[in-house]
């Protein structure tokens, strides 16, 4: 197994994902590790079917049934106290991951028109993170400025005994917040340090701390009271309108133009491109330090795709740490990766910096896909992969490449290949490159 | 126009009505193709290139007779000649000259034959669509699949449609073991094979092919490709290739047209576009394509906005909200498809000598 390193953000070991269909068990991760260090944006690139989805989609722990993580391990490493050991999500409840998602770690989906809620407005969609993952700092800024607006009033008049009212509702509901978390962050600090821990003793506290953590709500006193009545339910609207003011802002800062209108509208009257920058603006909501990108343009128009590449890119300048780029187009992932991952049929292949390995790709499917690709100076016939991607409900045995491999040899149907770093920081899972000649071959052609 | 034009496109135009109201009244139109000229050699393959909504698809549609131009004229397999005259008839200023001209074109005119004269011309004319997996039925065998086009145009006897079926399958690399079974049970490529089998039947002398490979993995894509630039060669086949994938076109076509809008915007031989883009758009999308080399970077070209709608184009030329290079003519005037060299190439825009 390859060290996490240096670094690391997220990292994923030996995953195993099936999906029980009546056809059969779908064997969709073969045993997938992968890392995503700070600060990079990684690619996943593959053909249809290779693992690519599933894979992030184990890491967000959203994986639909049938399907089901069977083994493996994903670890996080999102601040630094955990920096140690990483978070192992898998052992975590789901009230922790949906902390996290689209918070830490948030997602753009494939298909913008499937991704958004037709019945909801930008406003509401997009102001759904801000509410479910920074309420306290919504509610404070309200309070901020409701203090404001009541000091220029007459004392004693309506309007500032109605103000007063709703600086009240929402200090309850404030402090109900807090207890919250201050709750959560002491069960999770608690669970960090029995991370590891195999005793029975230490696993049935875990079992009980992630058995709290699933309780724990915010409990909000009498606002919690108020919310039922119709009346005194309006005492939230100042917190609308301040989400609502951090919403716009957020598409201002998208380059969405006339963004206070847009904010009104809903999916149906956007065009492709400006769904695609909404369902971006949600996954930007909360600053994630991992934005994950599962196919961003696939469905969009060059000109338009050349639109959101630009944006991602320039986001990952600005404000996020790291991005993991899911796509099947090789000519994206040259534009925008630092580092890609090749899959094939649920194998990781190969793993390299970009500029290496469009250089020297050392995987067979990898070479195969790269010549497979019309180039822009393409003159002589296409090369091409014989065959189709294999059926994952019965998979080759060995490497999952090897009946369309041009240089299989004997030992590839009957072992996996493990993954080696053949050249520095290069890792390819193929029998070309046994790990005892590492050396020997470095030096050489390749 | 040469005396190997097989297709002729001329001023072709095609309208969705936009109905509304208490009565359904027509209340505006979708103009999808909005004047198209395009003439396909024998034995040429011309990439129509285009974004989604630019009416590409619904131009091929109209060459197939899948419906009926709002207007203008499609010449299949016309003797150039008589085509010209036909044209300089419609165009005169003497209305019997233009009656007289009418009359020509409706045994000429793909768009307004019927009956038995089209159905003699649909054997010439096939297609292969974008997702094999909705272009086959579900239900029927691939033997059935193949034979249906030999049966229903009367192509061979009874028993000899299952060797042609076999010879056909055997010349998109299918085999025999193939012919009893059902399309859910192959791969997206071989699927797709079938179509094209099933294209091939009746010795079409042009193939339109929309987006046949967009629905593939890149490592299938290759082997399509290869396919089709095969069975061009041998079968001396014309192809209309409808596609948003520059790369692709650019390795099977000879010629590009793109258009913007229901509007060709630029026509040229492949190698010559990509060299010297002329209309503003058109090297917007070449310079839009992702390059699978990391080592290359080029100068890309973002346009802002999205395309507009196809109900209310922009008056003038309908490119220029977009445009980087927009000046007043733009706005008002629209540019006509122009040549500009003896090569071939044409440009719809005021302002591609200054840029």
């Amino acid at each position: 197994m390859r060290p996490a390193g240096a670094g690391a953000l997220a990292e994923t070991r030996d995953l195993v994902t099936n999906f029980y269909t009546f056809e059969g068990v779908v064997h969709a991760l073969n045993g997938v590790s992968v890392v995503i260090r700070r600060g990079e944006t990684y690619g996943l690139v593959g053909e249809s079917g290779c693992g690519k989805s599933v894979t992030v989609r184990s890491l967000m722990r959203i994986v639909q049934a049938p399907g089901r993580i069977d083994s493996g391990a994903i670890l996080l490493f999102l601040n630094d106290s955990d920096q140690g050991a990483g978070v192992e999500i898998l052992e975590r409840t789901e009230t922790y991951m949906q902390s996290i998602r689209g918070s830490d770690i948030s997602m753009i989906f494939q298909e913008p028109g499937a991704a958004l809620n037709p019945v909801l407005s930008v406003r509401d969609q997009v102001g759904e993170s801000f509410r479910l993952h920074r309420m306290e700092q919504m509610i404070d800024e309200t309070l901020a400025g409701l203090e404001e607006s009541r000091r220029g009033m007459r004392s004693g008049s309506p309007r500032r005994l109605v103000r007063a009212l709703q600086g009240a509702l929402l200090r309850a509901e404030s402090r109900g917040f807090k207890r919250f978390a201050a709750a959560v962050s002491r069960i999770d600090a608690e669970l960090a340090q029995l991370e590891s821990r195999d005793e029975a003793a230490a696993r049935i506290r875990r079992e009980a701390l992630n058995d709290a953590r699933d309780r724990a709500r915010p409990r909000g006193g009498a606002s919690a009271v108020a919310r039922r009545i119709p009346l005194l339910r309006r005492y939230r609207r100042p917190l609308d309108a301040t989400i609502r003011r951090h919403v716009v802002e957020l598409l201002r800062s998208l380059g969405i133009p006339n963004p206070a209108n847009v904010a009104e509208r809903y999916p149906h009257e956007l065009s492709g491109g400006m769904q695609q920058r909404i369902v971006i603006a949600m996954a930007l909501a909360c600053h994630p330090t991992l934005l994950v990108a599962d196919e961003p343009t696939s469905n969009l128009d060059v000109t338009i795709q050349a639109q959101i590449v630009e944006l991602i890119k320039d986001l990952k300048r600005s404000t996020i740490s790291s991005v993991l780029f899911i796509t099947h187009d090789l000519g994206l992932v040259a534009e925008v990766c630092d580092r890609v991952t090749v899959m094939y049929a649920g194998d990781v292949s190969e793993t390299a910096a970009v500029a290496e390995l469009f250089a020297r790709p050392l995987h067979p499917y990898t070479q195969g896909l790269l010549a497979s690709v019309p180039k822009v100076d393409q003159r002589e016939e296409l090369s091409m992969i014989p065959g189709a991607v294999p059926n994952l409900i019965r998979p080759p045995e060995g490497c999952r490449f090897h009946p369309r491999c041009p240089r299989r040899m004997e030992v590839c149907s009957r072992e996996k290949p493990p993954a080696v770093e053949h050249l520095p920081d290069h890792w390819v899972a193929c029998h070309l490159y046994p790990p005892a000649v590492r050396k020997a071959a470095a030096g050489g052609t390749t | 126009m040469t005396p190997d034009t097989l297709v002729d496109v001329r001023s072709l135009k095609k309208y969705y009505p936009v109905t509304g109201g208490v009565f359904r009244r027509r209340i505006a139109d979708v103009k999808a193709v909005d004047g198209v000229d395009l003439a396909l050699k024998r034995g040429e393959c011309v990439g129509l290139v285009g974004e989604s909504g630019c009416g590409k698809t619904t131009l091929g549609k109209a060459v197939l007779r899948l419906h009926k131009a709002t207007e203008g004229r499609i010449y299949f397999g016309q003797d150039p000649a008589l085509v010209e005259k036909v044209e300089v008839m419609l165009a005169a200023a003497d209305p019997a000259e233009r009656s007289r001209g009418r009359a020509l074109a409706r045994t000429m005119d793909l768009n307004r034959l019927s009956g038995r004269a089209l159905l003699a011309l649909r054997q010439k004319i096939q297609v292969v669509f974008q997702d094999p997996t909705n272009s086959l039925d579900p239900r029927m065998l691939v033997r059935d699949i193949v034979a249906e086009p030999l049966t229903a145009q009367h192509l061979v006897k009874p028993q000899d449609v299952e060797s042609r079926v076999l010879e056909l399958l055997a010349i998109v690399g299918l085999t025999p073991d193939h012919l009893l079974r059902y399309p859910h049970e192959f791969s997206g490529g071989q699927r797709q094979r079938i179509a094209i089998a099933r294209a091939l039947a009746t010795s079409p002398e042009f193939i339109l092919m929309d987006e046949p490979t967009s629905a593939l993995d890149v490592s299938v894509q290759a082997q399509i490709l290869n396919l089709l630039k095969r069975l061009q060669a041998e079968f001396h086949l014309t192809y209309l290739f409808v596609t948003h994938h520059l790369l692709v076109v650019k390795y099977i076509s000879h010629r590009i047209a793109v258009m913007y809008l229901g509007k060709i915007v630029e026509t040229g031989p492949t190698s010559e576009i990509f060299e010297r883009p002329l209309h503003p758009y058109t090297r917007a999308l070449l310079s839009a394509i992702p390059v699978p080399d990391p080592l290359t970077r080029r100068e890309k070209i973002i346009l802002s906005g999205d395309v507009p709608n196809p109900i209310d184009p922009p008056a003038g030329c309908r490119f220029h909200p977009r445009c980087p290079h927009a000046r007043e003519i733009c706005r008002t005037a629209e540019p006509p498809l122009a040549p500009v060299d003896a090569g071939g190439r044409t440009v719809a825009c005021h302002r591609w000598r200054e840029i």
